[in-house]
């Protein structure tokens, strides 16, 4: 059949700067570059080029640039070009149509809605170069009293206190699975986790065991597929992260495809090779609340009482609702995955049009918690389209405990957000299975910039808690008085409970 | 709606600013002292204030109704003193009920401010189940809320009471005649609000039960304290960092028996940097209080000076932003802003030193038969 | 801590069998008494007047016996590495959730889905099983076995990626036909001893050959001997087997 879509990106080569030396060709997983010997140049076929941008980093002569296809169908607002070519495509294929990273919609963000406060006379700010301001972090159950007996003259803690995840920094990295990023991946967010103090969240796919030495810095996902879990697993975490759903699908199960799934994959998936790797939409063992309180205290039992367990969800309509119901689960955790939820593959259908920003989720769970007396009973963790410290610090004002990174995370690394994670040809050597792709991340490179990442997001959110007079995390923790909303309407307002700018 | 011209946040900031002068003085053995000195103290320190706000607490004030607690309200008509009086009718016996007395004094705009001594209506306790002290809390948080700044009860301990209104401390001391009275502890404040005009309610000290609560600063944390109290039932209503203060101590000290030596390890907890470098069960300890209790971390600048029957309690923010000065003499400590206004009633001090950040001063009375934590430790003669 | 064992009868410590009276005995005590006796040393268990008491074994590795006498509750043996697990009634949902290695025999029956995502080990359930038997089975290199004596509830081995399941059916009043079986299975095996016409998804119907043949007769012979029942007479009867259609189910349902 005859593809009436046309090409997205158009590959610009300077031919004066180019001197053919083909490194594009060897970078390019797509094989869009090519060298034409008859005519002695280098070519390209642009309906293969999905802009990421790598050629255009590597090339020594700064050769190449990639630029949008105007595609210059007629203008209509309604339909847009991307919605031409989707239907284009779906009546080629009779597809679905698959997608990476998180939704790209212009549906607002609203950390940028949100501005922080600062101290000015009544309140000193506190200089945190030189003063020193706390950002540690615990996460897990608190109680809601400390209980002291007297002992001679000595007061004697009663009170057992839940087990904790201990972070340095209020980030941690997202789950992001063994299979849909490479082992390199892992390899260098686990480094980092250690260096900075926090977490990397192993995903779905089961951990490799060459990162069984990381395992204090290390949560283990246990999701509906169930791959990779055995009491080894679960005993490496130092938390467990029962996932029920992610934000870029809510929902939907996922697939890791057999291409993906080579010998490496297979066994830590316990599958055999080749096959799909198919993660089923609910947990089969949870078809009800009262069922997720089951596979908590399983996990809890298994593990002899002595980590955490988290739950993930879906920012859907009725989040307070579930994570209350959560909160009274056993569960020590809760994370909340916001519409802007990353994912390696996911329909871009789903992707784009379930579930709600993250901004109102964290906003209202935090507020039914504490309504309902419930609040000390869980840590929030906020996921899904945090990109910078002042997100970070706008999730902790919110209600958040700390948050999760992926995106941000991945970008650190190279990714270019280019959505084409599910096709395995990661040029930036990230979301992929393939040996030699993956060889392009260099696990000792990548970890430093994770670690220079999330020193430098540490030092911002410092020298934001400094200007409003704070020198502990826990003071901004649900301190909506330090957030004013912007350009929002009176019902985001009084959804997130936050005054307007000026008031 | 609220009254925007009386309450003690019209424009609804977020809270309160304010800057102040705090005083205060106790006499361990529990004899009283009239109001001489402390008068002459904090007008010391007038500086501090601007004269919108300036208030007293006075303990061992009723001791013939010991037994009974005392309310001060204020009312801004006759209607709020009739709703307020049918629901004290209805949930407690009132024993005596008078107009306080007052006199003509540099004050502004006074309300009407009348004294009830009262006891909770017994069966109604035991229907509810709940401590005497509870059901009294929650019956003046009721009150306080429903009535929107209409009427304000704003002493509601036994034994004790608070008098405070917009004007400087001597003027409100005057207004209230309190030449009359004769108390073994008094705390002292001078007010100086930078965002909003005097309202009598919103001066200082903040009293519920028998806590009293004068506060010099302000707590970049309360947000965070604020929704930390709320989901423990408290109702924060007059947006101020004080009454934060208040419920805080009401809720660690009486709620969860938490030794005051302890409370301050939550208000102003040490860095995790020096948690981590201690003995195993200290660690343990201050962990479990940190982590337990995270909203109750005092941050910004504050000193603060909390009073219950039998204790004055003086303590400062953790990196020292605002003064406190103690010092003692024979039976009396005192707590002051600045230590010119201890030395202008006690010139020679047998002790005086200024708090270090996160310390916490505990004077309490020693034969005092209703402190309720018999371990806390005096820091007198130490 | 209190001394969770001072009231126990250790009956032999030569062979470590340790007999606990389960009644009135909560999950949560239950377990940490015997997570207390394996570690311990202690290896074998008889548990009697068990009542709905969950998770028993979870998470347990190594040589361990378990004879549960009564109704043990949810997720028995969830997360199991190793033990071998023998229960004189019927058990719950979720029996061998997740299990790693291990033998599980049920003198009577199971509910849903009994052996969700096992990936090693046996289990052999005397009579039916409820619904979704069997579902997600694993495999890599090893093939966890699931052997049901009766029928089998809906959605039997849904989304297999993996294992072996053998449904006798030896109940020959067996009112009803599982439906659905093997639906989005993409892995593993399905005998069904006699005819079913209902299949999932994904599955599809295939003779059986002389390497089935085989595994059949092993894991029959095992079941027969564990309940007692004449082999030669299961094994009159036709099986036939269910299989994926693809490994790959969706490699076409997205682009």
């Amino acid at each position: 059949m005859k593809t009436y879509h046309l090409p997205e990106y158009i590959v610009k080569r300077n031919v004066k700067r180019c001197n053919k030396c083909k490194l594009c060709i060897e970078q390019c997983t797509y094989g869009v570059h090519y060298y034409d010997e008859k005519e002695d140049c280098l070519l390209s076929r642009d309906e293969d080029c999905v802009n990421c941008q790598r050629c255009v980093v590597f090339c020594p002569k700064h050769a190449i640039i990639i630029k949008k296809n105007p595609l210059s169908y007629r203008k209509n607002y309604h339909w847009t070009n991307e919605a031409i070519t989707t239907v284009k495509k779906q009546a080629e294929t009779g597809s679905a149509i698959l997608t990476g990273m998180g939704c790209d919609k212009p549906n607002l963000t609203y950390w940028d809605k949100l501005l922080l406060n600062a101290s000015q006379v009544t309140n000193p700010s506190i200089d945190p170069l030189r003063e020193p301001i706390e950002i540690r972090t615990y996460l897990g159950k608190k109680s809601k009293q400390v209980e002291l007996a007297l002992n001679g003259g000595e007061v004697v803690l009663e009170t057992r206190l839940a087990p904790q995840l201990c972070l340095e920094t209020p980030i941690m990295f997202a789950a992001m699975s063994y299979g849909a990023v490479s082992l390199n991946v892992h390899e260098a967010l686990a480094r980092a986790a250690v260096e900075c103090g926090t977490y990397f969240n192993c995903g779905e796919g089961g951990l490799h065991p060459s990162l069984y030495r990381y395992e204090g810095h290390l949560i283990v996902q246990v999701a509906s597929g169930r791959f990779g879990v055995h009491p080894e697993y679960l005993n490496a975490g130092a938390a467990i992260e029962i996932k029920i759903g992610q934000g870029a699908k809510p929902g939907i199960g996922g697939h890791l495809p057999g291409e993906k799934v080579g010998e490496e994959i297979a066994k830590m998936r316990m599958i055999p090779v080749g096959t799909d790797a198919l993660s089923p939409a609910p947990h089969h063992d949870i078809y009800s609340i009262e069922d997720l309180k089951q596979l908590v205290y399983a996990l809890k039992e298994a593990t002899g009482y002595a980590k955490p367990v988290a739950v993930k969800i879906a920012a859907v309509h009725n989040v307070a609702a579930i994570a209350s119901g959560i909160a009274r689960s056993g569960a020590d955790i809760i994370v909340i995955d916001g519409v802007r939820g990353a994912t390696g593959a996911a329909p871009k259908v789903i992707r784009d049009n379930i579930g709600i920003p993250i901004e109102f989720a964290l906003a209202v769970v935090d507020e039914r918690l504490r309504n309902e007396g419930v609040r000390n009973e869980v840590s929030i963790v906020a996921s899904g389209s945090i990109r910078s410290s002042a997100d970070v610090v706008k999730a902790i004002a919110l209600g958040a405990d700390a948050v999760y990174i992926g995106t941000a995370a991945l970008v650190a690394m190279g990714c270019t957000l280019c959505q084409r994670c599910y096709t395995g040809k990661c040029p930036w050597g990230i979301a992929t299975a393939d040996h030699e792709i993956s060889k392009r991340l260099n696990p000792e490179d990548a970890s430093r910039r994770l670690i220079n990442l999330l020193n430098a997001w540490s030092i911002e959110i410092k020298e934001m808690l400094g200007g409003m007079g704070i020198n502990s995390i826990e003071s901004l923790r649900g301190n909506r008085e330090q957030l004013r909303g912007i350009g929002l309407s009176e019902s985001e307002l009084k959804i997130l409970n936050i005054k307007p700018a000026g008031e | 709606m609220r009254l925007l011209s009386q309450v003690n946040n019209p424009y609804g900031d977020d809270k309160n600013i304010d800057g102040c002068a705090l005083f205060g003085m106790i006499n361990v053995e529990g004899t009283r002292f009239p109001f001489k000195d402390p008068i002459r103290a904090i007008s010391n320190m007038r500086e501090r204030g601007n004269g919108l706000g300036g208030g007293f607490a006075i303990y061992g004030i009723y001791p013939d109704h010991r037994e009974l607690y005392a309310f001060h309200v204020m009312y801004l008509n006759r209607q709020a003193k009739r709703r307020v009086e049918k629901s004290l009718k209805e949930k407690f016996r009132v024993v005596l009920s008078e107009e306080l007395p007052t006199k003509e004094a540099k004050v502004w705009n006074p309300p009407l401010i009348w004294r009830y001594f009262i006891e909770p209506n017994r069966s109604k306790v035991n229907e509810e189940k709940i401590a005497e002290d509870d059901y009294v809390v929650k019956n003046v948080m009721h009150i306080n809320v429903s009535e929107n700044g209409r009427a304000l009860i704003f002493s509601s301990g036994k034994n004790m009471g608070v008098f405070k209104g917009v004007g400087y401390p001597e003027d409100i001391a005057e207004y209230f005649c309190l030449e009359e009275y004769e108390g073994y502890m008094w705390v002292c404040h001078s007010r100086y609000p930078t965002n909003t005009p005097g309202w009598w309610g919103g001066a200082h000290p903040f009293s519920l039960l028998d806590w009293a609560v004068a506060h010099n600063g302000e707590l970049s944390s309360y947000g965070t304290n604020r929704r930390f109290l709320e989901t423990y039932g408290y109702k924060c209503t007059m947006q101020t960092d004080t009454e934060v203060f208040t419920y805080a101590f009401d809720l660690l000290v009486r709620r969860h028996k938490i030794p005051l030596e302890l409370v301050s390890k939550i208000l102003t907890p040490p860095f995790w940097d020096e948690i981590d470098c201690m003995p195993q069960k200290q660690k343990q300890l201050l962990t479990a209080l940190r982590q337990t209790y995270s909203g109750l971390l005092m941050n910004g600048p504050f000193s603060v000076i909390v009073a219950q029957q039998g204790q004055m309690i003086g303590l400062t923010d953790r990196i020292k932003l605002r003064p406190l000065t103690a010092g003692v003499k024979g039976d009396f400590l005192y707590l002051s802003s600045e230590e010119a206004a201890i030395r202008v009633v006690q010139p020679t001090l047998d002790k005086v030193w200024n708090l270090t950040g996160g310390e916490m001063v505990v004077g309490t009375v020693k034969a005092h038969a209703f402190v309720r934590l018999q371990l806390v430790t005096t820091l007198l003669g130490n | 801590m209190e001394d969770l064992t001072k009231n126990l009868e250790i009956s032999n410590l030569k062979i470590g069998a340790v007999n606990i009276d389960a009644a009135e005995m909560c999950s949560f005590k239950l377990n940490a008494l015997i997570r207390d006796l394996v570690k311990r040393g202690f290896k074998e268990f008889n548990l009697h007047n068990v009542s709905g008491q969950r998770y028993i074994g979870a998470g347990l590795s190594g040589n361990i016996v378990f004879k549960v006498h009564g109704i043990p509750g949810n997720d028995l043996g969830i997360f199991m590495n190793g033990p071998n697990m023998y229960v004189y009634g019927n058990v719950q949902d979720g029996c061998g959730n997740t299990m790693n290695d291990g033998l599980i025999v049920v003198y009577g029956n199971a509910g849903d889905v009994v052996g969700y995502s096992m990936r090693g080990g046996k289990i052999f359930i005397r009579g039916d099983v409820g619904y979704r038997a069997g579902i997600h089975m694993k495999g890599y290199r090893t093939a966890p076995a699931l052997v049901i004596g009766g029928r089998a509830g809906d959605f039997l081995g849904e989304y297999m990626a993996g294992g072996v399941i053998l449904l006798l059916g030896l109940d020959e009043n067996a009112q009803r036909e599982v439906k659905f079986a093997g639906t989005g299975m993409h892995g593993g095996v399905i005998y069904v001893r006699g005819e079913i016409t209902h299949f999932g998804k994904g599955a599809k119907r295939e003779k059986i050959n002389e390497n089935d043949l085989q595994l059949i007769h092993k894991l029959a012979k095992q079941f027969c001997a564990l309940f007692n029942f004449d082999f030669d007479k299961v094994m009159e009867q036709e099986f036939i087997k269910i299989v994926p259609v693809s490994h790959r189910p969706y490699g076409k349902l997205y682009t």
